[in-house]
């Protein structure tokens, strides 16, 4: 049986062009490019090069560029680092008996959203718990898409953070980033010279693939992402930072990345982290998109219409073309990922069940989803090595799957609403 | 997350799946917010030797694969058993015959026996 891969915004398979670019820099190009030997000066070349790449691809200068293990890291680091930098500006006595802080400023404020990935809702979190900075989460419209009405009302005058995702990663909708990138300007614009401006973060990691990153048209002053979701490996990633940006570094150590992310240089993975963003930015990516998005449609077209009662979640337009997420009525999706599996084919799910969490997935609550809606869905992600035929045998799997499911649970959701079992 | 091969059995070819029409007692337990419901049909003979047997036992239940297979299995360990054999089938009972549950499994999706001691209330209400 060939296994077919629908899991593409979970991870990526390396591009063999890109494996191929790296593997000189495991055993033979092994140097630390933090050394002055030749040794090292190779792999500080390779670093360099792989810099002004996705530099170039973002629009950004190469010093912008701060390479990290990965966008959970570069997203604590726009968090945790952009307090730190507020609070060596505006420093505070913590008083330890209490665990209180006391200031004649005002507590930082933050802006996120209600959908973020956990990395950014934990950092916050965390923050929030240490009291650090007060956090306003803003809830999504029931498509899944931010409102930019909702961000205005929600900056207050001691805001310091906006950080909204580009694209989501469950429900793959997109945000206006580039309005808000506005938004955020006019209000710096009419703060004092002494206030602290606000700092507007993206993580894009789901972005990358298919919208346009040039920051500055973007408006961002950070950006997140991850190499191993465009077709490069595992375990590298970066922030972008704009040059002037009031952030500092979280981890110490070395003096690498202009001081802003201390750790010996991930360079093989640094090396394929460039050649990926190389390969996305050629010529032939934006036929590569157009397929995909057409074979993205097909799939929630035939879904709609041989499976009943299913829904898609999130805008049907303003979302990734890569993304499909549907809810089964009286079907979990725990089970659907399982009995999917053993039929070769692999997508991931909002069930509470498949992550050992307690609540269903909160992006799907959050747009407005009942528990047992979230319960029921099934993310499908396609990407550049999906074939028609694939979604095809996918979905006349999912539909044997799907019946046989929901003839185990009968009517029992039903019942359970009209309490007709007592 | 690991599943024994025998939850994965009962969960791709359930035992006693289906309703009883005409049910001696039924019981439902869980909460779409958890994700899984159970409901379980009994059907009930009285045997003049060895007293309330239950003759005939059937399960629907909408939840995860942990969740079908502790209901599939509660029904191989009640049928043909005594109403008071069947009230002390506990959850450790189940999770032991499926050859044991991921531990995150062990509460939230192991509510079969719950389900059958609901039923079985539900018969002995009834027979009042």
């Amino acid at each position: 049986m060939k296994k077919i891969y629908l899991d593409y915004a979970a991870t990526t398979p390396v591009d063999k062009d890109v494996l191929k670019e790296m593997l000189p820099y495991f055993s033979e190009k092994f140097g630390n490019a933090m050394s002055i030997h030749s040794f090292g000066q190779e792999a500080l070349q390779a670093v360099d090069s792989a810099r002004e790449k996705i530099a170039n691809f973002f629009g950004a200068s190469p010093a912008e560029i701060i390479f990290t293990s990965g966008a959970t890291e570069s997203n604590n680091i726009a968090i945790k680092g952009v307090l730190k930098s507020y609070y060596s500006q505006f420093p505070t006595n913590y008083e330890l008996s209490t665990h209180v802080r006391i200031t004649k400023n005002k507590k930082p404020h933050i802006i996120t959203t209600a959908f973020e990935h956990h990395c950014i809702l934990d950092s916050c979190k965390a923050v929030e718990r240490e009291g650090l900075a007060e956090v306003s989460y803003i809830k999504p419209g029931k498509d899944g898409v931010i409102k930019i009405s909702d961000i205005k009302k929600a900056i207050k005058s001691n805001t310091v953070l906006i950080s909204i995702m580009y694209v989501n990663n469950e429900i793959g909708t997109v945000a206006p980033i580039e309005k808000i990138g506005k938004l955020i300007k006019k209000t710096n614009a009419l703060k004092k010279e002494k206030d602290f401006k606000i700092i507007f973060h993206t993580d894009a990691t789901q972005a990358v693939n298919y919208f346009d990153c040039t920051v500055e048209k973007l408006g961002v002053d950070l950006l997140s992402m991850s190499a191993h979701k465009i077709y490069g490996p595992k375990g590298v990633g970066m922030l972008y930072v704009k040059k002037g940006t009031a952030i500092k570094k979280i981890q110490d150590g070395g003096d690498q990345e202009y001081k802003m992310r201390a750790g010996t240089h991930n360079v093989p993975g640094i090396v394929g982290f460039g050649k990926a963003i190389e390969k996305i930015q050629d010529t032939k990516t934006k036929k590569q998109n157009n397929s995909v998005l057409k074979l993205r449609d097909h799939l929630i077209e035939k879904v709609l219409r041989e499976i009943p009662d299913a829904t898609l979640n999130g805008s049907r337009v303003k979302r990734s073309p890569n993304n499909a997420n549907f809810s089964f009525k009286d079907v979990e999706g725990e089970g659907l990922l399982l009995s999917l599996d053993m039929e070769g084919v692999a997508c991931s799910t909002g069930s509470a069940c498949s992550s050992g969490a307690l609540s269903p997935s909160h992006v799907l609550l959050s747009i407005g989803l009942k528990a047992e809606q979230a319960h029921g869905s099934l993310r499908l992600t396609i990407g550049k090595y999906t074939t028609k035929q694939e979604i095809n045998i996918a979905i006349k799997k999912l539909k044997v799957i799907i019946e046989r499911l929901r003839k185990i649970s009968g009517s029992v959701l039903e019942e359970y609403y009209d309490k007709k079992y007592l | 997350m690991q599943y024994s091969k025998k939850v994965l059995e009962h969960f791709t070819r359930p035992h006693n799946q289906g309703s009883i029409k005409n049910a001696s007692g039924v019981g439902m337990v869980g909460n779409p917010v958890c994700g899984d419901l159970m409901k379980i049909y009994i059907k009930v003979k009285n045997d003049k030797k060895a007293g309330e047997i239950i003759k005939d036992i059937k399960f629907e239940t909408l939840g995860c694969a942990s969740a079908i297979a502790t209901s599939s299995m509660v029904t191989d360990l009640a049928l043909g058993k005594t109403i008071e054999q069947a009230l002390k089938i506990t959850r450790d009972d189940v999770a032991d015959a499926l050859e044991g549950l991921p531990p995150i499994k062990m509460h939230c999706s192991n509510l079969a026996d719950e389900a059958l001691h609901e039923a079985i209330k539900n018969y002995q209400k009834n027979k009042k």
